[in-house]
């Protein structure tokens, strides 16, 4: 699979980095306005996953390879985890105490700002990552296990 | 009553969409059918107020099924042949009927929508745990995003099961598709 058409390539050079943006948007914006780790995740591997469509899976796994997207998602689930634990030591009020949000509560952050909501931005990031990895690290599998397959069946 | 109209649109739609999923001979067109159906279901969740689920909805079942299906599938026999039993469609239908039926009924049971159902044994309908939710997540979390405040601090630890849940299916499917197998030991004869 060496990638589609010139048209389909242009259009997805240009288009990849404003779907990119989006899904960083989506996470970062996540305890403000609707979206969050989740969706934002999906749509920053959506992107990634146009630029294996479009180019062809040699250039996105020169991009983003596999070990590396799988250290990615393991850094997500170990973040996330760490934030659960920092809850434990920090607040010895139990296990993922918003242990950032007495500052907002002492006056130094003002709510509803980007920086307010103590460990749920970071939660949402940590969250992000982990499910942006996996789906492209899926994705990246199944085509390279289909490349594999179809090469055995025509030998 | 203005809504039910609506989501009777929807439905309509979305079992349309689905029959001809089912019904089309070209797997391209059944998965660009499943993707409509991913997209009712969005604009559903959409006019149920929920746009944080209608999101992720749109971004997982028209993204990222289609584009899966496509980035997977493309060089496979895309076209079904063969036809559906008689009997076994016979069968479907009654029982979609009579689900349908039973579902209808049960709709009608439902508690009047907005009205919060999640009581906790020994509190009254005023004093209940959503209502807590919706009021003190603002002042307790900091977070203006109620949902974004209840899955990831209220109730953050389902949040971390779920994301186990998807480390391990992940490691799951790492494992089977492997690019090189294992060395298995020679056979013996």
């Amino acid at each position: 699979m060496k990638g589609m058409t010139i048209i389909v390539k242009t259009v997805s050079s240009w288009v990849k980095v404003l779907i990119f943006l989006f899904g960083i948007y989506i996470t970062i914006f996540g305890h403000l306005t609707p979206g969050g780790g989740f969706a934002g995740g999906v749509i920053l591997a959506c992107s990634y996953i146009l630029l294996m469509l479009a180019f062809g899976r040699e250039f996105a796994e020169k991009n983003l390879s596999l070990p590396v997207v799988s250290k990615l998602d393991c850094v997500g689930a170990l973040f996330f985890a760490a934030i659960a634990l920092f809850g434990l030591i920090y607040g010895a009020a139990g296990f993922f105490y918003n242990f950032l949000h007495q500052e907002i509560q002492a006056g130094k952050v003002e709510a509803l700002d980007l920086y307010s909501a103590g460990t749920i931005p970071f939660s949402n990031i940590a969250i992000c990552l982990k499910v942006a990895a996996s789906l492209f690290m899926i994705v990246l599998l199944l085509s390279i296990f289909r490349a594999d397959s179809s090469a055995g069946e025509e030998e | 009553m203005g809504m039910s109209y609506i989501f009777l649109f929807f439905m309509i739609f979305l079992v349309v969409a689905a029959l001809i999923a089912v019904h089309t001979k070209d797997l391209l067109s059944a998965v660009i059918c499943v993707g409509a159906i991913g997209f009712g279901g969005s604009l559903m969740f959409l006019f149920l107020r929920a746009p944080d689920i209608a999101i992720t909805q749109i971004a997982v079942e028209v993204l990222g099924l289609v584009i899966l299906i496509r980035a997977t599938i493309s060089r496979d026999k895309t076209f079904i042949s063969g036809d559906r039993e008689f009997f076994g469609i016979v069968v479907s239908v009654a029982l979609l009927f009579a689900i349908s039926v039973v579902g209808l009924k049960a709709f009608d049971e439902l508690p009047e929508f907005g009205t919060p159902v999640f009581v906790v044994a020994g509190e009254t309908q005023e004093n209940i745990a959503s209502q807590d939710y919706i009021e003190q997540s603002l002042s307790k979390t900091g977070a203006a995003n109620v949902v974004a405040a209840v899955i990831l601090d209220f109730r953050a630890y389902d949040t971390l099961g779920e994301a186990t849940v998807l480390f391990t299916s992940i490691l799951g499917a790492v494992v089977i598709l492997r690019k090189k197998a294992r060395n298995l030991p020679e056979a013996a004869p």
